[in-house]
């Protein structure tokens, strides 16, 4: 009898491999999901990484004539420069091809080291200048020079180049502040994100500003002011089916109703703000009252039994406990925000903006938006802005998150 | 069948985490009789219960100690499989918890997930029996198909006890099977308990006395985590040998 | 001291009852929103019906819209046929549900019913990351990886895979939805009474067997509505499919090949120029009312069948 509890039958050890196989199951459907958020992660940091440094050509430009600004044409000094550095090149097409080395901003970029320090006028000077896209692109290693010359972006006679200035020391790679402080732009070396970012910000602002006190005074009117009644039934049915409209429909809103009726103009941080707090509004609400619920009955009474009116109550005792609560439903709400693109797209911030928005009104675009638009890109580099602009907006919604975690636990339940 | 004890128990301790809910506890329980559990609340009585049939693994945090042997065999050993086990000790639980299937569907669970069922006069056959067994074929034959939630409580406890014996046990644990129901289905089940006695062990926890003293022919006071005293029903309450019995019993304790 | 007088009779309080009402206004935007959205789309839908008829719009077989070359040609701008558009929407948003039903319904066992309380303190978090990713960050994954991917492992076999193929976008976004069905599923499973594990555990079943014949079944109304929420999810989800799934109105059961979606068709008729009251404009907004209509439904069956079920169990 001593094997009478013991894995003695068949059936009994077909059933613990089931059991066994199951718990696998489990752990695997995890593993895929955990895996996929890794494999993205990591494609899109070693992706958007590059996007960090930039490649730069050292130039001897001459500007030993000038005395003053107007007296220098800035592109021509910059391509006779590029010109005076490789004297063999003297085909025309050739010098064209020599051209492409540079970013073809650099006339502009000669210009505000020139404003920026005007002792270099009348003198000759070495100066550093961002090199095109295809060149930083080899100098980070993503043009293969192996392969057979018509597959690759980078000629020959280009590649030779190159060979020439690194031998030189002429060609090095630094730290890409235009990415973080420049708008877009069709040349991927000199694209940044800061007037995305500024958009965003604009848009996030219009939110907040609409939605959390909008939201906190209907959660106010349903749980502290109102009875449970059909009525309030279906303003709540409505709202839980709000927060789960698709968000595109936010969009048509949007243009039929605001910019279409209201005639509020299109493109602007101010329609796109007024867009994500509709959508928003609904997720802070819910968030609003689940705060007020936890506050203790025992407070309401406790201010209703010292003759306090219901108003006072609750703007003088509930209120201030739900206030992180609610706070952090706000914080998880503009961080959805934030990424929201779809509805953005219907009212028009799409547009190619280069200049940083100066106010609500001004056309603007949106940090996701703007990756939208990068990733449609055909050129290799911004593939890699695009990624780069993805960690941003990734960091952006990770700190957010934080801080609506720490926020959380600061004042868990105090009472 | 033998006279030996079929479950006997030596220095049983009982942790959860750093709190010790059982202290020692060394207790014989004969084979075909009714044995209950008395004691007052947080004594360590459905601990025990629940350590007999390994129902405390499910707490992560609880660890158990000494010897218990059922049949012969330690079930804490590392071969002992706790499927196997408590296909052979069944239990009975305080609130009535069919599932939320048909009254067939519930009777037939446990015989169909350990391969006892060949084909559908099988299962039929088993149902029947089972609920016969627990005395509740009469009311329910003519609507096996309807919920089991459907039954009043005291049914309900009767299902659960059926479903129980349809796995074939030897052993039935019931941890405080009426106190969830009213007078006379509480009747109902100690009568039945009764009769179960001729083919099973059965291992009752009670909180009321009465019931221990019907029910039972022998009972174990539990009192913080000891067991104090066991013996024959009727001599533990008409001549306790420890204080703290005699002080349960009179109601000056619990 | 003297006393403070205190007199019963109720004094009138003009500035709170202004408070409240404003309050009470705030709570009503809600439906001012809601209303908001139904009006102004079956206005433009109107508009756009009165171009095309409603039986065209929800049975035609084709889709091309194109803007009117002359102003009193309106009627015979291009062909408005949804059903590619519907079977395309439905297309990726089945490949999406038949990953994410099963790995969000298993993560959610395993976490609920298996994983220590550590391990869920870490992969509940990190499962809900991939809810909080912007879906545009999917879409450019979903063209930049996961679509040559499956082109390339589709060559391997002699398949022919479109470069936006259906099975790219479905499976990225299956992804996506994945926390959906997990998280709600979780709390569905964790609301089934303990008594019922107890059970059935006290009669020797096995932890497997325990949550398919008994935990599952008993939480079966939950989880469908978490399916369905998620489903409502996969139908609007846009930028996925803006960027991975293309344009092409092919009317298509095959997961190779490229299709379009409502969502995405939206976008494309409202971004780049556009005319007013066209038929090509309008039509976006008809595509809008059939999302809608199609999502609220979806939505209205999930929330009765979630909140019958925590009724059950309270």
């Amino acid at each position: 009898m001593t094997d009478l509890f013991t894995t003695a039958s068949g059936h009994l050890r077909a059933r613990h491999r089931a059991e066994w196989r199951f718990r696998w199951l489990g752990r695997l459907a995890i593993v895929f999901s955990l895996g996929f958020l890794l494999i993205m992660l990591f494609s899109i940091t070693s992706l958007g990484k590059g996007a960090l440094s930039r490649a730069e050509i050292q130039l001897s430009i001459d500007l030993s004539a000038a005395s003053s600004l107007e007296d220098v044409n800035f592109q021509k000094a910059v391509r006779s420069a590029l010109f005076a550095t490789f004297p063999e090149v003297t085909d025309r097409s050739d010098k064209r091809a020599l051209l492409k080395l540079l970013s073809s901003d650099s006339g502009y970029e000669l210009a505000r080291m020139v404003e920026e320090n005007p002792a270099l006028l009348g003198q000759e000077t070495t100066l550093w200048f961002t090199a095109s896209d295809d060149i930083d692109m080899y100098e980070k290693g993503a043009i293969d020079a192996n392969l057979p010359e018509n597959r690759r972006r980078l000629k020959d006679t280009t590649l030779g180049w190159v060979r020439t200035l690194e031998s030189r020391n002429a060609l090095r790679s630094v730290f890409n502040t235009a990415f973080f402080t420049s708008g877009d732009s069709r040349e991927p070396e000199l694209a940044g994100i800061f007037s995305a970012l500024v958009g965003s910000i604009l848009s996030l602002i219009v939110c907040f500003a609409l939605s959390f006190p909008l939201g906190i005074m209907a959660a106010l009117s349903l749980e502290e002011f109102s009875k449970k009644s059909r009525w309030s039934d279906f303003i709540e049915v409505n709202i839980n089916n709000l927060a789960a409209v698709p968000s595109i429909v936010f969009g048509l809103l949007g243009m039929a109703i605001i910019l279409n009726v209201f005639g509020l103009p299109r493109s602007s941080p101010l329609v796109g703000g007024m867009v994500l707090a509709l959508m928003t509004l609904p997720t802070i609400i819910i968030a609003s009252r689940a705060a007020l619920r936890s506050v203790p009955p025992s407070i309401r009474e406790a201010a209703l039994g010292m003759g306090a009116t219901r108003v006072q109550t609750t703007f003088h005792h509930v209120l201030p406990l739900a206030m992180p609560g609610m706070l952090t439903g706000a914080i998880v709400g503009m961080a959805r925000a934030l990424g929201e693109t779809a509805p953005l797209i219907m009212i028009g911030m799409v547009a190619f903006i280069v200049d940083v928005p100066q106010g609500f009104t001004d056309a603007a675009t949106s940090l996701p938006v703007q990756i939208f638009l990068w990733a449609d890109s055909p050129e290799r580099a911004f593939l890699e802005k695009t990624s780069a602009a993805i960690l941003v907006l990734l960091g952006l919604l990770i700190v957010m998150n934080i801080a609506a975690v720490v926020l959380r636990k600061k004042f868990e339940r105090r009472y | 069948m033998s006279k030996e004890p079929i479950i006997t128990t030596r220095n049983v301790d009982v942790f959860y985490g750093d709190k010790q809910a059982l202290n020692g506890v060394t207790l014989d329980v004969p084979r075909n009789k009714v044995t209950s559990l008395i004691g007052p609340s947080g004594c360590g009585k459905s601990t025990f219960l629940r350590s007999i049939n390994r129902m405390n693994d499910l707490v992560d945090i609880c660890r158990v100690e000494g010897e218990i042997m059922v049949e012969g065999k330690n079930i804490y050993d590392k071969d002992v499989d706790v499927v196997a086990l408590r296909a052979h000790i069944g239990m009975v639980f305080q609130k009535p918890n069919p599932f939320p299937k048909s009254i067939f569907e519930n009777v037939i669970y446990g015989p169909k997930i350990h391969g006892m069922i060949k084909s559908k006069s099988d299962a039929e056959e088993i149902v029947e029996t089972s609920l016969r067994r627990a005395g509740l074929w009469k009311e329910v034959a003519d609507r096996l198909q309807e919920p089991g939630t459907s039954l009043s409580g005291g049914q309900q406890q009767r299902l659960c006890i059926a479903r129980a014996i349809a796995v074939k046990p030897s052993i039935i644990l019931m941890d405080e099977p009426a106190s969830a129901l009213d007078p006379i289905a509480t009747a109902v089940i100690e009568e039945l308990i009764d009769e179960l006695r001729q083919n099973y062990t059965i291992i009752i926890v009670t909180h009321s006395m009465q019931q221990a003293a019907r029910v039972s022919q022998r009972t174990a006071f539990f009192h913080m985590g000891d067991l104090v005293e066991s013996g024959a029903t009727k001599e533990l309450f008409t001549s306790p040998r420890d204080e703290r019995t005699q002080n349960y019993i009179s109601g000056r304790i619990g | 001291m003297a006393q403070r007088e205190i007199s019963l009779t109720g004094r009138k309080r003009p500035l709170e009852t202004l408070l409240k009402l404003t309050l009470n206004l705030a709570s009503v935007l809600a439906i001012f929103v809601t209303l908001g959205i139904v009006l102004s789309m079956v206005f433009e839908a109107w508009k756009f019906f009165q171009m095309v008829s409603v039986t065209e719009f929800l049975f035609g077989l084709e889709w091309s819209p194109q803007t009117a070359i002359r102003a009193d040609q309106v009627g015979s701008s291009g062909s408005f046929g949804a059903v590619p558009l519907i079977a395309g929407t439905l297309l990726i948003s089945s490949i999406a549900m038949v990953v994410a039903a099963p790995i969000g319904l298993i993560s959610a066992i395993y976490l609920s019913e298996y994983a220590s309380a550590r391990v869920r303190a870490w992969v509940k978090p990190l499962l809900e990351m991939l809810a909080g990713i912007p879906s545009v960050v999917y879409g450019f994954f979903a063209a930049l990886v996961v679509a040559p991917f499956i082109r390339m492992s589709g060559g391997q076999f002699g398949l022919e895979v479109a470069s936006e193929s259906a099975l790219a976008a479905g499976l990225v976004m299956g992804v996506m939805i994945i926390p959906l069905i997990s998280s709600l599923s979780d709390d569905v499973l964790n609301a089934v009474p303990s008594s019922l594990r107890e059970a059935s555990l006290g009669l020797g079943a096995t932890q497997a067997e325990t949550i398919k014949k008994v935990i599952v079944p008993a939480a079966i109304p939950g989880i469908a509505g978490s399916f369905l929420l998620a489903a409502s999810a996969a139908i609007g989800e846009t930028m996925i499919v803006v960027m991975a799934a293309g344009l092409a109105a092919n009317l298509t059961a095959n997961p190779l090949e490229a299709v379009t979606t409502v969502t995405a068709q939206i976008v494309a008729l409202l971004t780049g120029d556009q005319e007013f009251d066209s038929a090509k404009t309008l039509s976006a907004f008809a595509l809008g009312l059939l999302l809608f209509a199609t999502t609220l439904i979806l939505n209205i069956i999930a929330m009765r069948i979630v909140n019958k079920y925590r009724e059950q169990y309270d």
